[in-house]
């Protein structure tokens, strides 16, 4: 149960409620220190390749752009199932709130087997850590985050079995909105990570 | 509170659909094989736009107070401007 003062401003019409962050204090700590790290290592892309604009350029042209744009749109989508789920959650329709999140695993799911494939097609053409600075980056970049998603996953399905089982209303939203909060975080990243990586040159 | 939720609702599926044609949009560039300055910029403006609706609706910052608001959209910008300073530094 969520105390007192915070469910009378979450249940108060939408436009009189007081600011709120929604979720734990705890995982909004969290989720700055991800977009930290995320944005140093987005930066240290891009001057690393300022010292090297040619090779970047060839070896990001020989990528597979149609997979990440591909995972953009199933981040995306699970991203608003989630909201979708929280919305379900805070009007007393838990269960139907479930289904959402299982949708939203689902788009998880394909996100995985998209990468998967994108990193078998990657090592059968030979391309390792050490092959260039570009697949140095465009790996341990990519399998950072990809560890994200594997934890977000995580995240969703416990959210799913709770929702299931209806323990969030209006008067609980804790536990969902700070799993829905890191999930969101995780789709955030990635909205840079594919342009970055993947498009400009 | 139903009405409300409704509402938010509709907001957040035309943001879902938006942000999957600026997505499209990205890829279409990509395929084209355009660089240079100004590919550059539309791009991250395009991952600025797309960064900013998930932060304020998904996130639900929109409703937070300013200081988060300001610490987020911060760092989006931030990350966003330092990538394209180093994009016109290295232009070949």
């Amino acid at each position: 149960m969520d105390s007192t003062a915070v469910i009378a401003a979450r249940t108060a019409p939408r436009s009189h409620r007081p600011a709120r962050l929604a979720g734990d204090l705890a995982i909004w700590f969290f989720i700055l220190a991800e977009l930290l790290a995320f944005g140093v290592f987005f930066i240290a892309y891009a001057f690393a390749r300022a010292n090297n604009p040619e090779l970047f350029a060839a070896e990001q042209m020989a990528l597979n752009r149609d997979a990440g744009a591909i995972n953009t749109v199933l981040l995306l989508t699970a991203s608003y199932f989630v909201v979708r789920a929280v919305h379900a959650a805070e009007a007393g329709r838990s269960p139907v709130g479930a289904r959402w999140l299982l949708a939203a695993l689902a788009c998880a799911g394909g996100f995985v087997a998209v990468k998967f494939a994108e990193y078998a097609a990657a090592f059968s053409a030979g391309i390792s850590l050490s092959s260039s600075t570009f697949h140095m980056f465009y790996l341990s970049l990519t399998f950072f985050h990809f560890m994200h998603v594997i934890l977000g996953m995580v995240i969703l399905g416990a959210l799913w079995v709770n929702s299931r089982k209806g323990r969030y209303d209006a008067h609980n939203m804790n536990g969902l909105e700070s799993g829905a909060a890191y999930w969101h975080m995780v789709d955030l990243v990635w909205l840079v990570l594919f342009p970055l990586v993947y498009v400009i040159r | 509170m139903r009405h409300d939720i409704r509402s938010a609702d509709r907001r957040s599926t035309v943001l879902w659909v938006l942000l999957i044609i600026a997505t499209v949009l990205t890829w279409a560039v990509g395929e084209g094989g355009a660089g240079g300055p100004a590919i550059a910029t539309l791009l991250l403006g395009i991952a600025l736009l797309k960064g900013t609706a998930v932060i304020l609706d998904f996130m639900a910052i929109g409703r937070a107070p300013l200081l988060w608001k300001l610490i987020t959209l911060g760092w989006l910008a931030l990350v966003c401007a330092l990538i394209g300073l180093a994009y016109w530094k290295g232009m070949p």
